[in-house]
């Protein structure tokens, strides 16, 4: 037995001085230890909780959806737009790092919105989530709208209860994005395109950004549309409509068809 | 950067069935696609577990590849990222493996 350690067996003696070069271990690994074994998912908790926001959602008949884009792809025009054409109740959970504009604007929009400030977070999770469903308490028949933290990354990780992921990427960032944030896309139920008012100023390939997006998600829909201009948004209404049972007012639909 | 939730995850579930025991080692198995990166997680491991009895514990990562499964030309390969491409040329696959993001065991005193 080490001397000085204890390890090894009784019949074993092994003195530091002596010891050969690889014998270098810290005596703590000598520790006696017991293995307990887990197998378990690192994010079984997170799972979980989505699972029962999940639950809740469908006993209300509430339709959510996950918005997931980086910082200025136009999450909150598209919300804005879409709460005005909506003829079920809308609400929406706000995530940022700071500030409450983005609640602002909803609820001067006409909709119910709760702020979460994640602080130095840089994602929502289903916990998040959780306790802003139990502030907000949506109608019962509605759609709640999870903005989730500006941010191409991160977001992707977590499930939140939501009944799709959708991803919006604007034609300012690049048509590179698929394949750069590959993980944002493979998750993705839809993928919307926004701001194509801008793509006469902007070197953007809407054929290599749907091709990619498919690359990791094939056959992944990818809705061109405008918060802007409101061109296009009937088919994000439609999409919307067909996913859920939404109801939506065509009569407030301010689209122009795309040419 | 998601690998401090995901530390503050993994020692929240150690805790949960060691409770006060002092935990030496934590093993993970992360998949090549699950969208973590090692280097930050073994550092937001070590901020995570400040302050609870999983300081100082040693985080041991088992890094597990990816595998897909080719449903037109029944092909089983190494899938190195999420671009779902089949050397047949199909894009209709299913990944078998390289998405684990699972606590396997842990050693405690």
């Amino acid at each position: 037995m080490c001397s000085t350690c204890g390890c090894g067996t009784d019949d074993a003696r092994v003195e530091h001085e002596h010891a050969p070069p690889d014998h270098d271990h810290g005596h703590d690994e000598h520790e006696r230890t017991h293995t307990v074994e887990l197998e378990q998912a690192v994010l079984a908790r997170n799972d979980h909780l989505a699972q029962h926001n999940r639950d809740w959602l469908a006993s209300q008949d509430i339709a959510a959806y996950n918005l997931m884009s980086s910082p200025g792809a136009g999450k909150t025009p598209l919300l804005e737009r879409t709460v005005a054409a909506c003829a079920r109740q809308v609400s929406v959970i706000e995530g940022d790092q700071e500030t409450v504009f983005d609640a602002d604007r909803i609820r001067a929009a006409g909709a119910r919105a709760v702020q979460v400030n994640t602080g130095a977070g840089c994602h929502l999770d289903a916990g998040m989530v959780h306790r802003a469903l139990d502030k907000l308490q949506p109608e019962p028949g509605g759609v709640v709208f999870i903005e989730n933290v500006g941010n191409l990354v991160c977001p992707a990780l977590f499930d939140l209860g939501e009944l799709a992921k959708v991803v919006i990427i604007s034609v300012t960032e690049g048509d590179d994005k698929p394949l750069k944030y590959p993980h944002m896309f493979a998750a993705a139920d839809l993928v919307v395109l926004n701001k194509t008012d801008l793509l006469p100023y902007v070197d953007f390939d809407t054929r290599r950004l749907v091709a990619d997006a498919r690359r990791l998600n094939p056959g992944v829909t990818v809705l061109p549309l405008s918060a802007r201009t409101g061109e296009g948004l009937d088919a994000w209404l439609g999409w919307l409509g067909s996913s859920a049972s939404v109801g939506f007012r065509p009569d407030v639909r301010t689209a122009t068809p795309l040419t | 950067m998601h690998e401090l939730s995901i530390a503050e995850s993994i020692v929240e579930a150690v805790q949960a069935r060691t409770h006060e025991d002092q935990v030496r080692v934590v093993r993970v198995r992360i998949g090549k696609l699950a969208a973590v990166v090692p280097d930050a997680l073994e550092f937001c491991f070590e901020l995570a577990a400040c302050g609870t009895p999983l300081e100082g514990a040693r985080l041991e990562i088992a890094e597990r590849p990816g595998r897909a499964h080719c449903r037109s030309c029944d092909q089983e390969f190494a899938l190195p990222d999420l671009v779902l491409l089949c050397s047949c040329g199909s894009a209709d696959l299913e990944i078998l493996a390289g998405r684990e993001l699972q606590v396997a065991s842990v050693e405690v005193a």
